[in-house]
């Protein structure tokens, strides 16, 4: 069998990420997507020098300033998005919030793809009851709630060692729990492409020319199953982050001294009906826009990566 | 055996000199890429080994240990595939490639690995190997993958190439080039090869010593130009008859008649004796054996006989 119609479908020299680029380039909804998210990760590292406050300053926090309205309707400059119960500037938290969401939910699927590729090659690559086994473990963990998962292992892990420990470690763990409650997606997606992928001449080939197992896996195999991963990957950082809100929202999150945007939510949800709305609304309408722009991306590189429209 | 399982390859026994280049021909089913792939041990599952006995140079393969056997593919023993597309990885570069497959079996820096690679993609012809280096295989020509293929396969300079058929995907300008090259790599650096094909035409051109497959069994094996001036086994005479340059243009192409049994209903006695003009009731019931014919060897019965007739009225004579 030969391929020619590659050559005329795809005249694109270069790389996968080459291919990328130019389709978002040409796409006005992805590259609205993908400006959105760069500037919310440019914001999250330039968080400390962006905030007009510093939000770990404890000089900082005013009760006197607490439940300020936003600038346009108090007409008080010095806070553009008003304040929150405790008094602080709600622009910077908010900032420092998404910085911490982002870093929760990238951290969470680093471990989840990591994770995901290992189980996922091996169970595919090596097959039989090797295979069965981690499939098994996957569908074990799918069929608990990852939330249910996440909220068992928190309480847990608070009644045990305290409050103050727990405030303490809270970030390290929400990574953890999101990072490994949710690993079987990954590693499901990369079995079904190994299997599909360990049928191709190419594998024999390397195989013939007495190349290992593990590089066969990891040089040869996974480098053709990335667009897959790169799709879930994208989805995945939206979910973790709303994991993560969603947790924290629950109060099984980060600290309010220390608060990523579901716990802000979450904190100013109490004072929605007081009147104070925007210490609710303003973060939720920051995490929606985020988590939108991250899903349409994913969207758009799932269409656009299709493998049937990019490899054959 | 076991119940349930099918022999592809039965009593296959052959040598392969240092150098010499042999061809395995046979029909699609023969079992000639079984053959190539058993050599080095790499029969997809659930197949595998029963029984017999594979040497390179009095080491037996179908013992050794993955990692023993690692050592031997590629650096010993190498393979080409049919189709040069598939063969190569689509996602990464030739380059990328070929560097990956030396430094999996040496420890040498990328720069050094880069070098022999280069080296080689030039020793197949390729123009310009630097900027072929970096590029991926879709930008490259048919021919020009099989050449990084068999530039890959040089990369360790193995004693044995095993080629599967190397040419089935080309076409037939490009064919002609491809073979040329094989010969020369070969003649040049006294590499051995096993050409595994069901073109007469290609394995003329190319092998000392010519092997015939018919479901499973080896039934006739020669120098090449002997088998393909005097066939001796009815099914050679068959494939040779097949051939389109053997018919008077305006005529119907020559064909042996049926088609060839498959592994689970393999008739019994000479496994070729449904489609032979010749076959008489001891072809149904008996397995011939190999028989020294004076051009080849065969395994017929009709060869037998006639060979026992001669040395009958040699007798008379006497």
């Amino acid at each position: 069998m030969k391929h020619p119609k590659k050559d005329l479908t795809h005249p694109i020299a270069g790389s996968r990420w080459n291919h990328i680029w130019s389709g978002v380039v040409g796409d006005k909804l992805a590259m609205m997507a993908l400006i959105i998210f760069v500037f919310y990760c440019l914001v999250a590292l330039l968080a400390p020098l962006v905030a007009p406050y510093d939000v770990s300053d404890p000089a900082f926090m005013d009760l006197l300033n607490s439940e300020l309205p936003p600038s346009w309707i108090s007409g008080n400059s010095q806070f553009l998005l008003g304040t929150d119960a405790q008094g602080r500037d709600l622009l910077s938290v908010i900032l420092y919030g998404t910085r911490l969401s982002l870093t929760i939910g990238i951290c969470a699927v680093l471990i989840q793809v990591t994770l995901g590729i290992c189980i996922g090659l091996v169970a595919g690559y090596l097959g039989g009851r090797i295979d069965n086994f981690l499939m098994r473990c996957a569908d074990i963990q799918l069929s608990f709630s990852n939330m249910m998962v996440a909220i068992v292992f928190l309480a847990i892990f608070q009644s045990l060692f305290g409050m103050a420990r727990y405030q303490q470690l809270a970030m390290v763990i929400l990574i953890l729990v999101i990072g490994l409650t949710e690993w079987p997606l990954f590693a499901r997606t990369i079995r079904a492409s190994v299997l599909a992928e360990k049928q191709q001449e190419y594998v024999d080939a390397a195989r013939v020319m007495g190349i290992s197992s593990k590089r066969i896996m990891f040089r040869h195999i996974l480098p053709n199953t990335l667009s897959p991963i790169l799709v879930i990957f994208t989805v995945q950082i939206a979910n973790a982050i709303v994991a993560e809100a969603a947790l924290s929202f629950l109060g099984l999150g980060m600290p309010a001294t220390e608060p990523s945007l579901g716990s802000l939510i979450s904190e100013g949800f109490a004072y929605m009906f007081a009147g104070s709305w925007w210490i609710c609304v303003i973060p939720s309408i920051t995490l929606i826009i985020l988590i939108l722009a991250m899903n349409l991306l994913g969207d758009w590189l799932r269409d656009h990566l299709n493998p049937r429209a990019y490899k054959d | 055996m076991k119940k349930r399982e099918l022999a592809a390859l039965i009593d296959v026994s052959f040598t392969l000199n240092r150098g010499e280049r042999i061809a395995i021909v046979g029909e699609s089913g023969a079992g000639k890429s079984i053959l190539g792939f058993s050599i080095v041990n790499l029969i997809s599952k659930p197949g595998y080994i029963e029984s017999g006995s594979i040497k390179l140079e009095n080491k037996e393969l179908t013992t050794m240990n993955l990692r023993q056997l690692q050592e031997i593919r590629g650096k010993r023993i190498a393979m080409i595939f049919q189709d040069p597309m598939m063969t190569l990885n689509p996602v990464l570069t030739i380059g990328n490639q070929l560097v990956e497959t030396i430094r999996s079996h040496t420890n040498i820096s990328y720069k050094d690995a880069r070098n022999i690679a280069i080296e080689k993609l030039h020793n197949v012809q390729i123009s310009s190997p630097e900027k072929r280096f970096d590029q991926y295989p879709h930008e490259l020509s048919g021919g020009m993958r099989q050449r990084v293929i068999i530039a890959a396969v040089l990369l360790l300079n193995p004693d044995i190439i095993i080629a599967d058929e190397p040419t089935t995907a080309l076409d037939v300008t490009i064919q002609a080039e491809i073979l040329q090259l094989l010969l020369s790599i070969c003649r040049d650096n006294g590499v051995a090869l096993i050409l595994i094909s069901h073109d007469l035409g290609v394995v003329s051109k190319v092998a000392e010593r010519t092997l015939v497959m018919y479901a499973g069994h080896i039934v006739e094996e020669g120098p090449t130009l002997e088998i393909i001036n005097d066939p001796q086994h009815p099914y050679t005479q068959g494939l040779l008859n097949a051939l389109p340059q053997m018919t008077i243009p305006g005529q119907r192409l020559n064909q042996i008649q049926g088609s060839m049994p498959s592994l689970a209903e393999r008739p019994t006695g000479c496994a070729f004796h449904p489609r032979c003009p010749y076959a008489t009731q001891k072809c149904k019931q008996e397995q011939p054996q190999f028989i020294y014919s004076g051009v080849s060897s065969v395994a017929c019965f009709m060869i037998e006989d006639m060979l026992n007739e001669f040395a009958d009225t040699d007798k008379e004579v006497l």
